[in-house]
């Protein structure tokens, strides 16, 4: 049985459609990445799964659990970011924390420790006695994902995590997430699809409410044009004779010729069938006597598979 | 019981944290001040109790109170902390009651700093000082009352003023029930028994014994019955009206 189980989930607000029958199983050790246009329904659908709101269709169920059911039990395992890091605007970063660790149930010399470590992990030690309203943006973040991950939870729901952090907390903050990974369920919703395949094992795409993709972050690169196509760049040859033979490649669909300098010629290759092509583009090119400047394969872009799925999307709806 | 404790310390501190506690101890004592001393002829009166200055809460209340309850969930609402509250391990009831605790006790800090008044007539006479107490009691039961429907109206909004436009029309009537140019006027055609219902659900009725020292289990049982009341819509209200 999967830690989290997420069936047939709705959510109506008013007589629009924001969650429309999503389903998916995340296992501990899984990092999924939620991805989706604005207005997708990505923290419509986080917060029924923590049970902030109640699903009008479907069930939640966390370590085998329904969390309408049992929703206290549920949520002590659960570390919730919710979008834009809500917290407490008069307090301090400490004296907030501090409260989380006390509803968390930690006492004493426990939670002194683990605020304290929090503390460290998402590098706020400078601004713990400073008002959180006080605080810039980053930091503000920054507070709310200790607070999520205070208690050290089995499953962590991160609303854009990242968002308004600077280059080098992006990074902090990844590495975090995949040195927690392991023995957790993450999810996180981001717009920033580097991201994806900086920490992710798995990503699903909503639309309109709709779940439209769902898999590897290589799965679903593999759904590019771009996937498997080649940049080619030779030397010793022309354009019309290299362009010729390419061609008769039969694994090779279609020759765009691109750059050409002096005695260079550039071309970008698309396969059939998403077959290799490396092995007959290097074989040719050792018949044919000519000098390969540049061979790279391409693995496909996730922000092109990301506009294609969800452009559809919204074009039937 | 301890998820109750642990928000009611963070909700009891938060008052002190901001201009709030300050702002509405000073303008509460102030204008009990002049109420009693001006408006209720405390000396002129030449009596040793408390009563004019008991007489002047309801109404003092009915602007206060509101003032104080209106951001309880409003303020959450508006800014995101309910979703952060209510996804942390403690049940609505909890939620509600540490937060509507805090804000009772926060009031009770409040009156318990009128202590000059009570010096005061001690000074000048000798009060009994039951009556007093009893006065200081029914204040307090009123007070919770009149903060349970607060936070019970903030709960519907996340518009602080709009929370308190309407807490102070509802306080006001469960102030002037008990009226008597109000009950004339129910009198004049009503049966008996509605005019009766109608004034006991006043909060003058039940406070007005307290205050001259008449401690009657009913009236304590009514406010008690009265907050239960507001804090268990309280708690539905928000469970069906969590997203918006
Ligand atoms: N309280 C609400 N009342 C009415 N509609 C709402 C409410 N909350 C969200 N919606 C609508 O539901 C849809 C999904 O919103 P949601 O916040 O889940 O999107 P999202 O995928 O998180 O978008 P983003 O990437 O911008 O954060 C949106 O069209 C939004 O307008
Ligand atoms: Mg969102």
């Amino acid at each position: 049985m999967a830690m989290v189980e997420i069936k047939n989930l709705c959510k109506h607000y008013g007589p629009f459609t924001a969650v429309d029958n999503v389903s998916f199983d995340v296992e501990r050790g899984e990092v999924l990445g939620f991805l989706g246009p604005n207005g997708a329904g990505k923290s419509t659908t986080m917060k029924m799964v923590t049970g902030f709101l109640t699903p009008d269709g479907g069930t939640v169920s966390i370590g085998g659990h329904d969390i309408t059911k049992n929703p206290v039990a549920v949520k002590k395992r659960i570390g919730y970011l919710p979008e834009g890091a809500p917290a407490y605007p008069d307090m301090t970063a400490q004296t907030f924390l501090d409260f989380i660790a006390e509803v968390r149930g930690l006492t004493g010399n426990e939670k002194r420790r683990r605020v304290e470590e929090t503390i460290n992990k998402v590098n706020l030690e400078g601004v713990v006695y400073q008002p959180i309203e006080t605080l810039s943006k980053g930091f503000k973040r920054r507070v709310g994902l200790a607070q999520a991950i205070l208690h050290d939870p089995e499953v962590l729901i991160l609303d854009e995590p990242t968002d308004g952090l600077d280059p080098n907390q992006k990074h902090e903050v990844r590495a975090l997430i995949k040195e927690m990974a392991a023995e957790k369920v993450i999810i996180l919703s981001t717009h920033i699809l580097e991201e994806v395949d900086a920490v992710c094992t798995r990503a699903v795409i909503i639309a309109a409410g709709k779940l439209v993709a769902d898999g590897t972050p290589t799965e679903l690169e593999a759904r590019s044009p771009q996937h498997n196509s080649v940049t080619l760049a030779l030397r010793g040859t022309d354009k019309k004779t290299a362009e010729r033979a390419l061609k008769k490649i039969d694994v090779i669909k279609t020759v765009e010729s691109t750059a050409e300098t002096e005695n260079v010629v550039g071309f970008r290759l698309y396969p059939r069938a998403n077959r290799p092509m490396v092995a007959a583009i290097s074989q040719l090119a050792q018949e044919q006597k000519w000098q390969i400047e540049e061979l790279h394969v391409h693995k496909g872009r996730l922000d092109e598979v990301f506009r294609t799925i969800t452009a559809n999307q919204q074009s039937l709806t | 019981m301890n998820n109750v404790w642990i928000l009611f310390k963070r909700e009891l501190s938060s008052y002190f944290a901001t201009p709030i506690a300050y702002v509405f101890i000073v303008i509460f004592l102030f204008i009990s001040g002049i109420f009693t001393f001006y408006l209720g002829n405390f000396f002129a009166r030449d009596q040793a109790d408390l009563l004019p200055f008991f007489n002047f809460h309801p109404w003092l209340y009915l602007f206060l109170i509101p003032a104080l309850s209106m951001r309880l969930w409003a303020e959450e609402r508006k800014s995101g902390t309910i979703e952060l509250l209510l996804t942390l391990p403690m049940t609505m009831g909890q939620a509600v009651s540490g937060k509507f605790l805090a804000a009772w006790a926060f009031t009770a800090i409040t009156l318990a700093l009128t202590f000059p008044m009570w010096i005061t007539v001690n000074y000048l006479g000798d009060p009994d000082n039951g009556t007093v107490l009893a006065g200081y009691l029914g204040s307090l039961l009123m007070a919770g009352g009149f903060l349970a429907i607060g936070s019970c109206i903030s709960a519907l909004t996340k518009n602080q003023v709009i929370a308190f436009v309407v807490s102070v029309v509802v306080c006001l009537a469960f102030i002037l029930s008990g009226f008597p140019l109000v009950l004339d006027f129910f009198s004049g055609w009503a049966p008996q028994v509605i005019v009766e219902t109608i004034s006991s659900f006043s909060f003058l009725t039940h406070f007005n014994a307290l205050s001259r020292g008449v401690v009657d289990l009913r009236d304590i049982i009514y406010f008690v019955t009265l907050i239960a009341f507001w804090l268990f819509a309280n708690a539905i209200i928000i469970a069906i009206k969590k997203a918006d």
